[in-house]
């Protein structure tokens, strides 16, 4: 297919439709709003469902009850609204209901600022709402890959019956760039007549099918939370995903960024080559899972002195990187979180100082 | 001899968890009585509020989901948007649907979502223990008002019949009750006729069912039928409020 410019939330919109789901439920905030304007018009064209909610707690419930009854559906919001949909999000995990959340987060927090940030990490990806649940967190760094992404998501979220979240950032939302959409990422919702609520009738049974997340037995909430433990230990294993930069240099330091941040770093990587100091990356496209061992191995090689947690948030990720190096090697966080996102120049100067 | 009394099918045979003199059991039954009369239990999914009723799919032999405190209108629409051949209802107490809901609720109706709900108004927190709800009466001791509901301060119950039928998007609100045989009747009737508007895909549907908890009152089931009749009923007129003709 050929490439198209498109702004990178119309191009979350599309890839959703590209990828096979039809059912888009939304309330407006900045920086993402394009998104729910694109559809409005092109769910009702491809034959889907558009409905703007009330709110982002009626929308994360209209999630849980489509997704509940076996249907393909996401929605995109940023980070208050994703607040509010935390407790939804909660209670879908809960019930092992597949769905898809893209957050293009802003400054927080409170009402924070509607420029980019990346300061939902914690929220994201530890929880942001109540009891024991993981969400599947994709972090694009380019409009490209947050179509990619997007379209993975849908068969992930099946796979493990568990939501899945892209964490943007309000400059992947708004910034344009060629994108493609391809054809193989296309996938078909699997069948769900097991456990969705889908109407006996609909799979020929006369058994009832239950989602809920209440289990008042000790014994048995215990084993629901046993499951879900299961699922979040084998994305562990099966879904890590990271993106390596000049690993194979001679590296003194090792950065780990994210989403637009990582875009500076490479700039930061290639400048600093040239002035003959060698930095390498991992580039998590994962949160959770996040490539632990990828991080340690990189972290650990000789000549190696000093890691680098670069984020547009005041030191979340850091706290992940620290856990995986296990002490081996001085971790130092660097960022800012009111909208600017730092530049290649404030980051080489920070590297040079320390090494 | 024929039959004289049979169990509906939707209905299954675990014992519910309700106190004696609940009214829930009767609106159960009610409900599944109409879904087995208009033969769609195949494709019924039924939404469990929090309160009282939270185990409700153990008591319906069809799909259920369970939906968090207030949201369950919310989770019908979205069931409701991606299958519209299901037959969707909320099943949802006062603290539910009046409280913590009331926005899910309004906008829901207002949207004119072709679900059903049926709303058990027993004028209190039940599940928690007798908490005041927004409908609990002036002067009514609960946990949370030991001294009587001061209306000063905590406003007069709300009506929620009559503030959804407020609302230009056409509907069918009705208010029923099922403390005495002859309300029933009528009560069967209601819910089997919001049911059906649902069926041929006219319009939002509600039921208010006005309601008793001896336990949380304080009362015998029988002294609880009295006070709900001659404290709860006038307030709280029967009757139907809006109907989508
Ligand atoms: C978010 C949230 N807040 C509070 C509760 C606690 N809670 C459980 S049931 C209930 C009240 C239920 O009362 P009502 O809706 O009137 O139903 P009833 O029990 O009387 O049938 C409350 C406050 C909860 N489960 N979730
Ligand atoms: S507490 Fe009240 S509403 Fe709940 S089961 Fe008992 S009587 Fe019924």
């Amino acid at each position: 297919m050929a490439k198209v410019l498109m702004k990178g939330n119309e191009a979350i919109g599309e890839a959703a439709i590209r990828a096979g789901c039809l059912n888009y439920f939304a309330y407006p905030i900045t920086p993402q709003s394009e998104v729910a304007e694109y559809l409005s018009k092109r769910m009702p064209e491809a034959g889907g469902v558009f409905l703007q909610g009330e709110s982002e707690v009626a929308v994360g419930y209209m999630i849980f009850g489509a997704a509940g009854a076996g249907a393909r559906v996401f929605t995109t919001s940023s980070s208050p609204g994703v607040s509010l949909m935390s407790e939804a999000i909660s209670y879908i995990a809960g019930a092992q209901c597949p769905a898809v959340f893209v957050n293009i987060i802003r400054g927080g927090p409170g009402l924070g600022g509607i420029l980019p940030s990346q300061a939902d990490y914690f929220q994201a990806t530890k929880g942001g709402g109540h009891g024991d649940y993981r969400l599947l967190v994709m972090a694009p760094a380019s409009v490209q890959e947050a179509v990619e992404m997007v379209m993975k998501a849908f068969p992930l979220a099946e796979k493990y019956r568990n939501p899945v979240m892209i964490l943007g950032d309000g400059l992947i939302g708004q910034m344009m760039e060629p994108v493609e959409f391809p054809d193989g990422l296309r996938s078909e919702p699997t069948n769900k007549d097991d456990w969705a609520t889908n109407g006996m009738d609909s799979r020929n049974s006369d058994k009832q099918n239950l989602v809920k997340s209440l289990f008042l037995d000790p014994k048995a909430l215990n084993d629901n939370n046993l499951a879900l433990k299961a699922k979040y230990d084998r994305m562990k294993i099966e879904e890590v995903r990271y993106e390596p930069y000049n690993l194979d240099s001679p590296y003194q330091a090792l950065i780990v960024s994210y989403g637009t941040m990582s875009r500076v770093c490479r700039t930061v990587i290639d400048n600093l080559k040239s002035e003959g100091i060698e930095v390498a990356m991992i580039r998590p496209q994962t949160l959770f899972p996040f490539p632990e061992k990828a991080i340690h191995d990189a972290a650990d090689v000789d000549g190696c002195k000093i890691v680098f947690s670069i984020e547009m948030s005041m030191g979340q990720m850091v706290e992940d990187v620290e856990r995986c190096i296990k002490g081996k090697r001085p971790v130092e966080w660097y960022g800012k979180c009111g909208g600017d996102v730092p530049t290649p120049e404030e980051i080489m100067e920070i590297i040079k100082e320390r090494l | 001899m024929g039959k004289i009394f049979t169990k509906p099918e939707a209905l299954s045979d675990n014992h519910t968890h309700y106190c004696p003199g609940c009214t829930h059991g009767v609106i159960h039954r009610l409900v599944a009585e109409a879904i087995d009369e208009l033969g769609i239990k195949g494709r019924t999914v039924g939404i469990a509020p929090v309160g009282c009723a939270v185990l409700a799919y153990n008591y319906f032999t069809f799909d259920f989901q369970e939906a968090a405190h207030g949201r369950a209108p919310a989770m019908a629409t979205g069931i409701k948007r991606v299958r519209p051949d299901l037959i969707v209802f909320t099943y949802q107490g006062d603290g539910d649907l009046a409280s913590i809901g009331m926005g899910e609720i309004i906008h829901a109706a207002n949207r004119g979502e072709k679900f059903t709900t049926i709303f058990v108004n027993n004028a209190v927190y039940g599940m928690t223990g007798g908490q005041m709800a927004p409908t609990t009466m002036p002067n009514q001791r609960t946990t949370t008002s030991p001294l009587g509901r001061n209306v000063e301060d905590t406003g007069m119950p709300i009506k929620m019949a009559e503030l959804l039928s407020a609302l230009q998007t056409p509907g069918y609100i009705t208010r029923q009750t099922v403390i005495k045989p002859k309300y029933i009747v009528k009560a069967k009737k209601a819910i089997k006729q919001a049911f059906t508007y649902q069926v041929e895909r006219r319009c939002f549907s509600l039921v208010e069912v006005v309601s008793t908890c001896p336990t949380n009152w304080g009362m015998t089931p029988l002294d609880a039928i009295d006070w709900a009749e001659n404290t709860l009923l006038p307030y709280y007129p029967l009757g139907e409020y809006k109907t989508p003709e």
